[in-house]
């Protein structure tokens, strides 16, 4: 039970330290120099100011990091920069604090970062804005920094914004043709419904916390404070903030940017759409697990949204072509994991499966790249198969990412998704359990889809790309490699007390997020577990062999049933829906703004003032007629006027 | 005897003449003769109220006045010869470049 949540913990040790702030200002710093003189400079020294930038700040953070972690539980390190916001009642500083929880999604960001960053290298290299591209990759990698290291909710929106512009600018980074820069845009306007209510829940929190007379953004008083809140204002500005969540971790009903994300690079779609950007909300919720824990109803809310999340986006998932289009949905359903694990309380096992997450996905989605750099641009697995013998390393390390995201014994996926699940069934919704192991079943049948068609079997394309077909530089199989071992050994980290570990992930985070403690017995939690080991094994095997002769299997269940292919492959044609009934709505009374109220009122003042001038000017502009002798009339008769006034007035 | 009123009265009717010569003679060296007489009929009046008043400040402004009157007279008539030789024409009706 979520109840007994001890986030009564000891005030954490801070130690003040004045190196944080170097951690965002590197990669800052590299894109800033990128931006002013990339154009100018050799590619080789484009790629390594790049790369240099955030390994840089990865150095920073592995130091900040063992200072947390050999320190007392709870070692808070704590950057104070300056007073950013000082009004009346509201002073906000620029501070950045570095705990267990921060502090492992930093290592996260900087490292995962690294290796994609290294990765882009290769994966760019024939890119003519090559410059460009690691200015916004650099860009993104402070904004992300920042949007983690913030200790108030102002200044981690400034990140949250950072992040949302970066991701707008590499989803549409080639803008030249028009569909990759319209899924730019709708990301950024998806985004900004999720951000208008992140603002709306930040002032109510304000207004509350003012009327408590600490009138505090910080989220170590927002966490302290949640107690003697209002219930209906925390529960308020939870929703709010959640639904600022859902925009960011592409969760129903805000979910439909993410799927038109893979318009950008490859090695965007991983850095921002798979390991860091999108797991902005569930650091949210985590960050914020006191607040959260005073308003039941809205971690029921959240738990509920990622079940769904998670079963609806894996129902979609088994049925897309697009090798890329398979991850992204992919990844929705696991965020929904993530949200699920917050909300039955257990925000350490959100953070652990956002971890692993970041080195599975990670490993596929620049797999994916790998691939789809060999084959020359292709994404259609229709048009794939066989590709193991071509792309040694690439196949490799991909079966290890899907075995890992599958769920099998052993590999980082499975330790942080049981811990998930057991955590749900524990919690007493059982409903919700079921639902996320039938999502985790499916996981493993289309990641072992999508590695039969694309690795085993025939090959489908046309015969001159397969012999051109090659695999990627060291650059791009380098962190592969890594990452494949990050997503093999990633989860004995956080090894179950019923497999005889401890658990030492959650340990960690504890004095951040809280305990969570099991009660379940440990004949049950085996029990638990043998299933979804069950379910992963099942829709291995169930894809394997129903996929080994090729991809006649999909036709024939689109010839079988046309009209639930459509609906899988449509996405529950939620995306049309929201064009037709919100988005052409918009439009059309815009249209209507523009035509009647701009043109038809405000225009028509405007015009006719203009036009009334125009005519009073004409009516007199005779006059004018260039003849001197009627000027000197009219001067006479004026003359000859005023004289007789005076003369008449003098008389009387 | 001739009073005051009578030179008022004649430079008056001057004024008016010299009025409507500007006004409806067409020929721009005409009308500028008929502003002639209008500046002749003040002058008239300033020499009658001077002397009828003993007073020599209205000789001082007819001298002023007819000074003034030569240097217009020059500065007119060139306008008018160069007017005449770019438009060949010194009819007031027919040059109306500043119009609507």
């Amino acid at each position: 039970m979520a109840a007994p949540h001890a986030h009564e913990v000891a005030r954490a040790a801070v130690e003040t330290v004045d190196f944080l702030r170097w951690i965002p200002a590197a990669p800052l710093a590299g894109s800033l120099f990128l931006m002013l003189f990339g154009r100018r400079l050799p590619r080789p020294v484009v790629g390594a100011v790049a790369c240099a930038a955030v390994l840089g700040a990865f150095a920073l953070t592995v130091t900040a990091f063992l200072q947390v972690a050999g320190g007392a539980a709870g070692t808070v390190l704590h950057d104070h920069i300056y007073s950013w916001i000082h009004l009346a009642e509201l002073d906000v500083s620029a501070s950045f604090n570095l705990d267990a929880l921060s502090g492992t999604m930093c290592l996260v960001i900087t490292g995962v970062g690294f290796l994609i960053h290294v990765y882009s290298t290769g994966y760019m290299s024939h890119d003519p804005d090559h410059a460009r591209y690691f200015a916004y990759l650099n860009l993104f990698t402070s904004a992300m920094l920042v949007l983690i290291l913030a200790d108030s909710l102002p200044l981690m929106f400034v990140g949250w914004e950072g992040v949302g512009l970066c991701s707008y600018l590499l989803i549409g980074f080639w803008y030249t043709d028009p569909a990759k820069a319209s899924a730019g845009k709708k990301a950024f306007v998806v985004n900004r419904i999720g951000d208008a209510a992140f603002i709306l829940g930040m002032c109510v929190l304000f207004w509350a916390m003012a009327d408590l007379g600490r009138a505090s953004l910080v989220f170590s008083d927002l966490n302290t404070a949640a107690t003697k809140l209002d219930s209906g204002i925390v529960l308020t500005a939870a929703l709010l903030l959640f639904i600022g969540a859902t925009g960011k971790s592409a969760q129903i009903p805000l979910f439909v940017w993410l799927p038109d994300a893979m318009a950008g690079p490859t090695p965007v779609s991983a850095l921002i759409h798979a390991a860091t950007m999108v797991t902005a909300g569930v650091y949210l919720i985590a960050r914020l697990s006191g607040l959260y824990v005073e308003a039941p109803v809205a971690l029921n809310v959240i738990a509920v949204v990622g079940a769904l999340t998670a079963f609806f986006a894996a129902t979609v998932g088994l049925v897309q072509n697009d090798i890329k289009k398979v991850l992204a949905y992919s990844t929705v359903s696991q965020l929904g994991y993530m949200f699920l694990a917050c909300g039955v309380g257990a925000f350490g096992a959100g953070i652990f499966h956002v971890v692993t997450h970041a080195f599975f996905k990670a490993l596929l989605f620049l797999g994916a790249g790998s691939v789809i750099h060999g084959l020359h641009e292709e994404q259609d697995i229709r048009k794939m198969g066989a590709l193991r013998s071509k792309m040694p390393v690439t196949w490799a390390t991909f079966v290890v990412g899907t075995l890992a995201i599958a769920g099998v014994p052993g590999l980082s996926g499975f330790f942080s998704k049981d811990e998930i699940l057991a955590a749900t069934f524990d919690s007493g919704h059982h409903v919700l359990w079921a639902i996320g192991l039938l999502g985790a079943a499916m996981t493993a049948f289309y990641m072992t889809r999508l590695v039969v068609l694309t690795f085993y079997g025939e090959y489908r394309g046309a015969p001159e790309v397969l012999e051109k077909a090659h695999e990627s530089p060291a650059s791009m199989t380098l962190p592969l490699v890594v990452l494949a071992i990050l997503a093999a050994v990633g989860g004995y980290m956080g090894v179950p007390h019923v497999l005889g570990g401890h658990n030492q992930f959650g340990e960690f985070l504890a004095p951040v997020v809280g305990h969570h403690e099991l009660h379940l017995s440990h004949g049950t939690e085996l029990g638990l577990m043998a299933l979804s080991i069950g379910a992963a094994l099942g829709g291995i095997l169930f894809a394997w062999r129903r996929y080994s002769a090729g991809v006649t299997p999909d036709e024939r269940f689109e010839e079988s049933r046309p009209d639930l292919h459509a609906l899988l492959g449509n996405a529950y044609y939620v995306d049309s829906t929201y064009q037709h009934g919100i988005a052409d709505r918009v439009v059309d009374g815009s249209r209507a703004l523009w035509k009647g109220v701009d043109v038809g009122i405000i225009d028509a003042i405007a015009n006719g003032f203009a036009s009334a001038a125009r005519m009073f000017g004409d009516s007199w502009r005779r006059w004018s007629t260039g003849n001197v002798q009627h000027y000197a009339l009219t001067l006479l008769i004026g003359v000859v006027t005023m004289i007789a006034v005076v003369v008449a007035g003098g008389a009387r | 005897m001739t009073t005051p009123a009578h030179f008022m009265v004649l430079s008056a009717m001057l004024f008016a003449i010299g009025a409507v010569g500007v006004i409806t003679r067409r020929n721009v060296i005409v009308m500028f003769m008929s502003v002639e007489i209008m500046l002749n009929a003040a002058n008239l009046a300033f020499i009658a109220v001077a002397n009828y008043l003993g007073n020599m400040n209205g000789h001082v402004v007819v001298l002023l006045v007819m000074t003034v009157a030569a240097a217009e007279a020059a500065i007119g008539l060139a306008v008018i010869l160069a007017m005449f030789r770019n438009r060949e024409t010194v009819r007031a009706d027919e040059i109306g470049l500043l119009r609507y």
